[in-house]
């Protein structure tokens, strides 16, 4: 067991764990942040997405002790209270959302996306979501929330200030 | 920003209609929204599976004595440990919850271990010793029929590996080939494919100091799953509360009760500890329960005249180990082609098969979808043949509103034709069919589907979906309903039929639903039933609840309440299938007309007469006065219909859907590789109740359709999985994913609720075909294998290029 002190949305942990334990079992085991989800457990179906060090990566193939030093952003840590991401906000509007299971790892794709790319092309934004599988909604309306929030943030919403 | 409710006729309805997202779309969008593995339980041990790695193997000894040493292992099941096998069909219970003396597919569950931590579990599981004798397994259908000494299930008694067989026959189908200016007849061959749903079977269990349990599954059927497991528990219902939590995608793969559900419950039992347990990815493709693989030959006759003369066709579908939905599978795979068009003379023979492998069961468009394929090709080929126009031909052959169909189903609202018309308008048809370059195609497609089963799995006289309606003190309306949100979207609309009758903003009705303690039955989300039954049975109870508003703001206004009328049976011969109509004493019937002379708005109940109104918080309070709570429940049951011959229940639907596809595909001739550009797509939902979630259900079979028409299928050699993985089992992203453009639809459906009818399988079947007409209208091919992999394209790229050599050889 080693003692890892991780920034998770902010807030500092610091617990004792096996080397062994992944991100993704120590962000829903350890510390409780259960809206990110485990659909495979091996780097298939990029449910479990988070932002480590402000890039997305699948946090089942990520050992927790390798995110040391880094800061961890979790669906949890994306809306700023009870007032949503435009990203969050247009997935609602859109109906981006069915079953909802990869829903945290689309948020966090399209958030990293536009925080990199104002104006992304139809393209990037099926790169931007193309790692992570989802079932329900044919990914239509996940591009056009995507595309409807970089159109939002452009028009000047005052998201992070 | 898209008006979503354009096209589409204002009923003035205020909630009804409106695209609504769905209501828990907030709590999943933050993470907050609890899965069924997000649940915490205290202090839980956690389950493992030993799995079978042989698909055909008997059991000669399991032992369990150094698992159950191990330090933190708390205990072990094997097969001897349950008595009671079980199946979602109660005609088909053939499956043991842990395998007993013999394993019949690779990855079917021998035992179990309950330990304190995965880790313990994991070293558990390497600790039992199973001694297995193989045996020759079957992997085939055709092999299946052959006579056999060991047949998988020997307590049906027959020579082969049968499952299900079922053959009908409706008119002559000499006569019927016989008045055919083309017959055409194909050999069509399907994978089996996988839901592939995100989130993984998950279970868990919690037991109280009395030895009661509360069972949290991702399961599309709480009802069926409570029943079967009292049954393999032998413990009565009320010990047994489930509850389904949030669940991430069903599609048909979470529809049955399943074996680990079983071994969680009967942990939590022997242990008294709360328990849980969670799929890998791999497990959830060896326990499938996915589409069959089929072989099936089907022959057709049309006339130019009079439109399809005849349809016969001979099926196999491959099983897997166990029943599941099988037998009805066997059935949808012939009945649900008595439509989109009118079918003279039919036969079918349909056989279900049992073979070494995991089992199938129902898929969204269940049955329907592979035989669908089949005859939308051989039209095409038909209309190819005649030189009619493929698009045109369909538009005059899809049934008439109030049309009995050769097997007797009642089809009454019918809104395709103008849905087609259009999609044939906006996508040019007319300049592109047969005019594209090379390379380049464009193809059509119908279909038809239930709006659910007039029939219950289980034979008895309870309504098909009980809901019931509270207010509180405050006003807030609560909605309690069996029926499961299984991503869909089911909780928004049973609360948008409630806030619609009741005159309540959306946001003031909550919905308790998927929770066999607190919520009356609904028999699950399956066949597309849900928004047909439960939404009638929400708008049911609304209505009842109305009537308990009015008669107290009668009283507040010291007015005289308006009589109700028993409702009247329906004159209409359809609307009753031919048979006398059967309204019991109470029972609304379906979608019935609500207007009372009041109108229930802006928090208040006005008279439309006199100058007079109550605030809608009085008028519940003067209601609770008497009893001190407010409740009432809302009912649905099919009417009675259908024929009067064996087997005729089978796709009898209360009403159907009807899509219609024209999809656009570059075809790529060096690399075989079939690009769909475009899908237009026109679904008759009867009235749509939420745009925006049906635009997503359209879209989402879109998606799905795409997969098994270009790229899924379950491979397997010798019955051993080879792609239990996303990495290898693929599925389109949203670079495959066409453009889409929804046409408006509809019809207004006389026992639909509000008019509405299912929109969420029926879609998924037509897209297929139409992207194979589109490739041979792009390169003269046609294909007859699913999925069409480039390697198939090639090789009748290849075949359709010898053949004109050839021609052209004959003429030199």
């Amino acid at each position: 067991m080693k003692i890892l002190t991780l920034t998770i949305n902010d807030v500092s942990h610091s617990k004792a764990v096996p080397p062994t334990m992944t991100l993704l079992d120590f962000l829903r085991d350890e510390v409780g942040l259960t809206g990110t989800k485990n659909g495979c457990d091996s780097g298939q179906c990029g449910c479990c997405t988070v932002m480590v060090g402000g890039k997305p990566m699948l946090s089942c193939l990520m050992l927790a002790l390798d995110a040391e030093g880094h800061e961890v952003t979790t669906i949890e840590g994306i809306a700023k209270g009870n007032d949503l991401h435009p990203v969050q906000e247009a997935m609602v509007e859109k109906g981006a959302i069915q079953c909802g299971y990869c829903t945290p790892a689309m948020v966090i794709n399209g958030v990293h996306l536009l925080d990199n790319n104002d104006s992304p092309t139809d393209d990037e934004v099926k790169e931007c979501i193309s790692a992570t599988v989802c079932r329900c909604t044919g990914y239509n309306s996940i591009e056009r929330a995507i595309h409807s929030a970089a159109e939002k943030m452009r028009g000047g919403t005052a998201w992070l200030i | 920003m898209v008006d979503l409710t354009k096209g589409y006729p204002d009923k003035g309805y205020k909630i009804i209609g409106k695209p609504v997202p769905l209501m828990d779309s907030r709590a999943k969008v933050m993470g907050q929204a609890l899965y069924t593995d997000d649940i915490r339980l205290h202090n839980p041990l956690t389950i493992k599976i030993l799995r079978s790695p042989h698909p055909s193997a008997n059991i000669l000894s399991v032992d369990t004595t150094e698992a159950l040493a191990l330090k933190g292992v708390k205990g072990v099941l094997t097969g001897a440990d349950f008595k009671n096998t079980f199946g979602v069909l109660t005609i088909s219970k053939d499956e043991p919850a842990l395998a007993r003396d013999v394993v019949r597919y690779e990855g079917e569950p021998v035992a179990a271990v309950a330990a304190e931590t995965p880790e313990i579990a994991a070293r558990a599981l390497d600790l039992i010793k199973v001694d297995y004798a193989l045996t020759d397994g079957v992997f085939d259908s055709r092999k299946a029929l052959k006579p056999t000494e060991h047949p998988l299930h020997p307590e049906l008694g027959r020579e082969n590996n049968l499952h299900k067989k079922v053959v009908q026959e409706f008119g002559d189908m000499a006569q019927g080939f016989e008045d055919a200016d083309v017959v055409v007849e194909k050999r069509f061959r399907f994978a089996s494919i996988n839901h592939a749903f995100t989130e993984p079977h998950a279970t868990q269990v919690e037991i109280d100091n009395k030895g009661n349990i509360t069972v949290y599954s991702a399961t599309q059927v709480p009802h069926y799953l409570h029943m079967a497991m009292a049954e393999v528990l032998e413990i009565p219902q009320h010990r047994i509360r489930i509850i389904k939590p949030h669940l991430g995608g069903g599609f048909g793969g979470k529809s049955d009760p399943f074996p680990h559900e079983m071994i969680a419950a009967k942990f939590a039992l022997d242990l008294g500890r709360n328990v849980k347990l969670k799929f890998s990815r791999e497990e959830v493709f060896f326990s499938h329960h996915g589409r069959h693989q089929t072989d099936l030959t089907m022959k057709l006759g049309f006339s130019k005249d009079k439109g399809i003369t005849a349809l016969g066709l001979d099926t196999l579908i491959d099983g897997g180990a166990y029943g599941s939905f099988g037998i009805v599978t066997t059935y949808y795979n012939g009945v649900l082609l008595q439509g989109p068009y009118k079918v003279p003379n039919f036969r079918f023979h349909v056989q279900r098969l049992y073979t070494n492998k995991p089992m199938c069961g129902a898929m969204r468009g269940h049955g329907g979808v592979n035989p669908r394929f089949a005859s939308e090709v051989l039209l095409d080929m038909a209309c190819a043949e005649t030189g009619l126009d493929p698009a045109e031909t369909r538009l005059k052959m899809i049934h008439k509103e109030n049309t009995l169909t050769t097997n007797e189903y009642r089809v009454t609202s019918v809104g395709l034709r103008n849905g087609l018309t259009e999609a044939i308008r906006r996508t040019n048809w007319h300049d592109k069919h047969g005019k594209l370059p090379f390379g380049k195609g464009i193809g059509v497609a119908c279909g038809f589907f239930i709006s659910g089963s007039a029939l219950p799995i289980h034979w008895n006289k309870l309504p098909a979906s009980t809901v019931r309606i509270t207010i509180d003190h405050d006003g807030g309306v609560t909605v309690f309903s069996g029926a499961a949100d299984i991503g869909q979207g089911s909780d928004t609309m049973l609360a948008q039929m409630a806030a619609e009758v009741l005159g309540q903003p959306l946001e003031n009705v909550k919905v308790i639903s998927a929770d066999t303690r607190t919520t009356p039955v609904d028999l699950g989300s399956y066949s597309s039933r849900v928004t047909f039954m439960a939404g009638n049975a929400s708008r049911n109870a609304a209505i009842r609840m109305r009537r308990l508003l009015v008669q107290a703001a009668c009283e507040l206004m010291e007015m005289i309440p308006p009589k109700y009328d028993r409702p009247e049976p329906p004159e209409d011969f359809f609307r009753q299938g031919g048979r006398k109509p059967d309204f019991e004493k109470g029972f609304l019937g379906a979608n019935p007309d609500y207007a009372d002379g009041f109108i229930f708005e802006d928090g208040l109940i006005r008279s439309e007469k006199h100058n007079a109104s109550v605030t809608f918080l009085e008028a519940v309070e003067k209601a609770l006065e008497q009893e001190g709570i407010l409740q009432v429940s809302g009912t649905y049951r099919a009417p009675k219909m259908g024929g009067k011959f064996k087997g005729s229940g089978a796709g009898l639907s209360p009403s159907y859907s009807f899509t219609a596809f024209i999809v656009e595909v570059t075809v790529d001739p060096e690399t075989g590789f079939i690009k769909v550009d475009k899908a237009t797509c026109a679904h008759d939902c009867g009235f749509p109740l939420n745009p925006l979630a049906v635009n997503g259900q359209i879209e989402g079979c879109i998606h799905m359709g795409l997969g098994q028409a270009l790229m899924e299928e379950m491979v397997y050699d010798n019955g051993a999985t080879q792609n239990p993985s996303f990495l290898e089992y693929k599925i389109p992203s949203a670079f495959e994913q066409p453009e889409v453009d929804i046409v408006p639809t509809y019809s207004d459906d006389s026992e639909g609720p509000f008019g509405a009818k299912e929109a969420g399988e029926g879609i998924l079947a037509p897209i297929i075909p139409a992207i194979a007409n589109a490739v041979y209208d792009a390169v003269g091919i046609r294909l007859t294998q699913l999925p069409m992999r480039p390697d198939r394209v090639l090789a009748a790229l290849a075949r359709e290029s010898e053949k004109s050599d050839q021609k052209r050889g004959d003429k030199a």
